[in-house]
């Protein structure tokens, strides 16, 4: 009865905003595996809305990352009007469907926002060449091709990689492993030579002095200044354009609902994110993480995914990696 | 000493009511998942991780650690009461065990595998404690070659090794590479065998086709023998307990082997999963009458749980320090750490020490604690035996359903597992092993990748398995294991030989 009353409280006394609101847990499907990038900004997420109480019901991430993500795209695609699915979505949404035919567009989803974007930096072991320059030349020179990590086939890190063949002349196998993770470690074993890892995957061996950045594929460095490693921040490790490799390649990282959901749920969720993006804890995972902030809904949201499109297929096209 | 002194430390941060009573709820609650196959650590753990948001990182992460143990306890229950193994290392464990079972020695069978958990994990701590650096480095030492070399070890010791029929083994193991092809290929970006429906390209989830080929398959046996469970006249009592551990000390080699084993894989980044096949084959490769495993033997109970918990144990250790998770659960555990803030990593032990032995501290508390917990409730699930057939069958039918649903929220799965269910019943009576069909169902994707990313990396040249001391070895151990028959049968004729010119008195 007292929660009866308190409810009706609550309902009349907040007429302003009697809009839509989820009445089942939410679900934030991440479209990879358990310890990446998606998954650790995911959590980020669901801790920032559950401290905060930006919403009464749970938040729950469930990890779809089966096929290369491509379980996640599915199972958006296929719970067309459920309101309770958040996709944490990245570039496969535009690479995927090229390289895999895999029957998806991102058009069918109701897209809510962007939420950050991602670098992409090219690393060495420590005990490796200490400039692009250096690396390049021991790249061209050596007998056997410098072996590459990465996470995944004909995506980001293998289109970044066939890119730098074609800027330097030198020579790469890329080695394709399940994860960023994976990518770093490898690479800190001496199994590898190189990985193109986000920021946030390297981080860690990065503070330890196990790897070294040699440039950002950026046109400008990453801003943040404060030190990670004794001597360096994120904001001294140069471009590569700086150092004579003209490669540049950014990740959205942005949240997709799925489709048929009404005008209102999709109002809910961009409001939602847009107060997850004003946390503490959303900054301080952009800074750790070294992303780029952005928040991008509505018009501009759908005009920036079409040019970011039209940039990925021609990317695609001319690594050869869609398949026919 | 130093390690010893931040043990105790981690020791004292533990010693409060309140985190005591953390253990215990967490214990029981993983217990309860560990129970339901299928459901398992993985799920359990998910389920339960924004209960501990509120939580300060230490409690939470006593309570999550306490709910991966619980789980890990009672993923053994099912295996031996049901033959439905609830985690990929408990398929071994139903080999003997769940003979025994039905030979009225239930109780037996699962103070077996409480105990032998006990010891395997209770090693693996030790090691974490006072070897964690010197590991992390091995750790680092496994590329493509390395880990390809692991896999064909445990592939060839189950053809070399295994009891059945060596033609039977290949065909099962074959199916199972077979089924592990579907779906994603991650070396070139393509699907393969999809043949364009969206359910299978995830490919064949290997928990569904255990829980079917396992579960479902002996409930249509039982359907056919008997419409009973056997063994419901177990003997139900603590003495049973007290028996078993009597007899441990005769057991002394097996514990001790299937621990080094465990422990071995378990900071192999991703090898956890063969240790407990590994550890049941050696320990019947090294008993006098191999032929009396599979029926029964508590040898193989000892073997397999020891050898799965030392490394499911160790597994946390590459977790932590590379952020690699070894299984499932680990991996979900993983996910918890960094909602803190706790970034796994070679800086993890330096910077978060509170944390780090912490969890350490609280692997052996935890471990003591469950051990307790789950000797004392083996009377209570030994009991399940004595409940009618007709009672409990629909019961097991309903939560292995919810088990493979669970997994990946798919309706599509419970008719796999369904599926997987016929087939293990004809498997079972035309006599093809499952457990190789199994194996290679879980293995067989990665060992396909290790393959081909060291091809990539050497250019196609096949000596680079034995390129280095660690790679050469395991590559050399793997292929003396397949032909091991062969290999057996000419040295069991020279020491004929021997025999005959040297006249002996047997």
């Amino acid at each position: 009865m007292k929660a009866a009353i308190a409810l009706t409280v609550a309902l009349c006394g907040t007429p302003a905003v009697a809009g839509w609101e989820p009445a089942k847990p939410v679900e934030i499907v991440v479209a990879a595996g358990a310890g990446g990038a998606s998954d650790q900004m995911a959590r980020m997420m669901q801790a920032a809305i559950q401290k905060n109480n930006l919403m009464k019901q749970p938040i729950v991430v469930s990890l779809k990352g089966g096929a290369s993500g491509a379980e996640a795209l599915m199972y958006m695609k296929s719970s067309e009007g459920d309101p309770n699915k958040v996709l944490i979505a990245y570039s496969l949404i535009y690479m995927l469907p090229l390289s895999a035919k895999i029957p998806f567009n991102w058009r069918e989803l109701t897209p809510v926002s962007v939420v950050a974007l991602d670098q992409f930096v090219l690393w060495d072991n420590s005990a490796g060449p200490k400039t692009v320059k250096e690396f390049v030349a021991a790249a061209k020179a050596a007998s056997a091709p410098f072996k590459m990590g990465g996470t995944g086939s004909k995506r980001e890190d293998h289109v970044l990689t066939v890119f730098l063949e074609q800027k330097t002349g030198a020579k790469f196998s890329y080695l394709p492993y399940k994860s960023g993770g994976e990518a770093a470690t490898q690479l800190v074993g001496n199994h590898t030579e190189a990985n193109v890892n986000n920021p946030s995957e390297n981080l860690e061996v990065w503070r330890a002095g196990q790897v070294r950045p040699l440039c950002v594929f950026d046109k400008e460095r990453i801003s943040y200044t404060s030190k990670v490693t004794d001597t360096q921040s994120w904001a001294d490790i140069p471009t590569c354009k700086e150092e004579g490799v003209d490669v540049q390649y950014l990740m959205l990282r942005a949240m997709f609902l799925p489709g048929k959901v009404t005008a209102e749920q999709q109002a809910f969720y961009v409001e939602l994110f847009h107060k997850v993006t004003q946390t503490a804890e959303y900054k301080d995972y952009m800074e750790k993480q070294a992303l780029k902030p952005i928040f991008l809904t509505g018009k501009d949201m759908v005009q920036f995914l079409e040019e970011d499109d039209a940039i990925n297929k021609s990317l695609m096209t001319e690594a050869g990696f869609v398949a026919k | 000493m130093e390690a010893f002194g931040l043990l105790l430390h981690g020791f004292a941060v533990l010693l409060t009511w309140k985190t005591l009573v953390l253990m215990m709820v967490g214990l029981v609650l993983g217990i309860f998942v560990g129970v339901l196959p299928g459901l398992g650590g993985p799920n359990g753990v998910a389920i339960l991780l924004p209960l501990t948001f509120t939580m300060d990182p230490t409690s939470a992460i006593v309570m999550l650690s306490c709910i991966y143990w619980g789980a890990l306890f009672g993923g053994a229950i099912t295996s031996i009461l049901f033959n439905i193994p609830g985690e990929a290392w408990s398929v071994a464990t139903t080999f003997d065990g769940y003979p025994m079972a039905q030979q009225g020695r239930a109780a037996e069978a699962l103070t077996a595998a409480f105990t032998s958990s006990f010891i395997g994990s209770l090693v693996a701590v030790l090691l974490i404690t006072f070897l964690a650096p010197m590991i992390s480095s091995f750790a680092l030492k496994f590329g493509p070659p390395e880990f390809f070399a692991v896999y064909l070890l445990t592939f060839c010791s189950f053809v070399g090794l295994g009891r059945e029929a060596k033609h039977k083994t290949v065909i099962s193991m074959s199916l199972g590479l077979l089924l592990a092809g579907i779906g994603m290929d991650t070396v070139s970006g393509n699907l393969r065998m999809t043949f364009g429906s969206p359910e299978l390209l995830r490919g064949i989830n290997f928990l569904v086709a255990v829980i079917g080929l396992f579960g479902i398959s002996e409930i249509l046996l039982t359907m056919e023998e008997r419409l009973a469970l056997r063994g419901h006249a177990a003997s139900i009592s603590l003495r049973v307990v007290l028996g078993v551990w009597k007899d441990l000390p005769k057991y002394w080699t097996t514990l001790l082997r299937s621990s080094f084993i465990g422990c071995w894989l378990g900071i192999t980044p991703g090898g956890a999963i063969a240790a407990s096949f590994m550890g049941y084959n050696l320990a019947k490769r090294f008993a006098k009458d191999p032929e009396s495993f599979g029926k029964g033997r508590i040898e193989g109970v000892f073997a397999p749980e020891t050898a799965a918990h030392a490394s499911g144990t160790s597994a946390l250790l590459p977790m932590l320090a590379l952020g690699i998770p070894g299984s499932g659960t680990a991996a979900i555990l993983l996910g918890g750490l960094m909602v803190w803030g706790l970034n796994p990593g070679p800086l993890l032990f330096v910077e978060h020490k509170d944390f780090v032995w912490g969890l350490i501290a609280s692997m052996y508390l935890g471990n003591v604690v469950g051990l307790v917990l789950v000797l004392t409730t083996v009377p209570i699930f030994a009991s399940i035996l004595r409940v009618p057939f007709a009672a409990v069958a629909p019961m097991i039918v309903v939560s292995c359903a919810i088990g493979a649903y669970a997994i990946q929220n798919a309706m599509f799965d419970i008719w796999l597992m369904l599926g997987f269910g016929i087939v293990g019943y004809v498997f079972k009576k035309i006599g093809i092993p499952l457990a190789p069909f199994t194996l290679a169902l879980v293995l067989g994707n990665r060992a396909e990748d290790a393959f081909r990313l060291s091809m990539i990396g050497s250019g196609g040249d096949l000596k680079v398995f034995w390129s280095n001391g660690l790679v050469g070895s395991i590559t050399t151990l793997a292929i003396v294991l397949l032909f091991w028959p062969v290999v057996d049968r000419i040295l069991t004729r020279l020491r004929m030989k021997r025999a005959k010119a040297t006249p002996l008195q047997v």
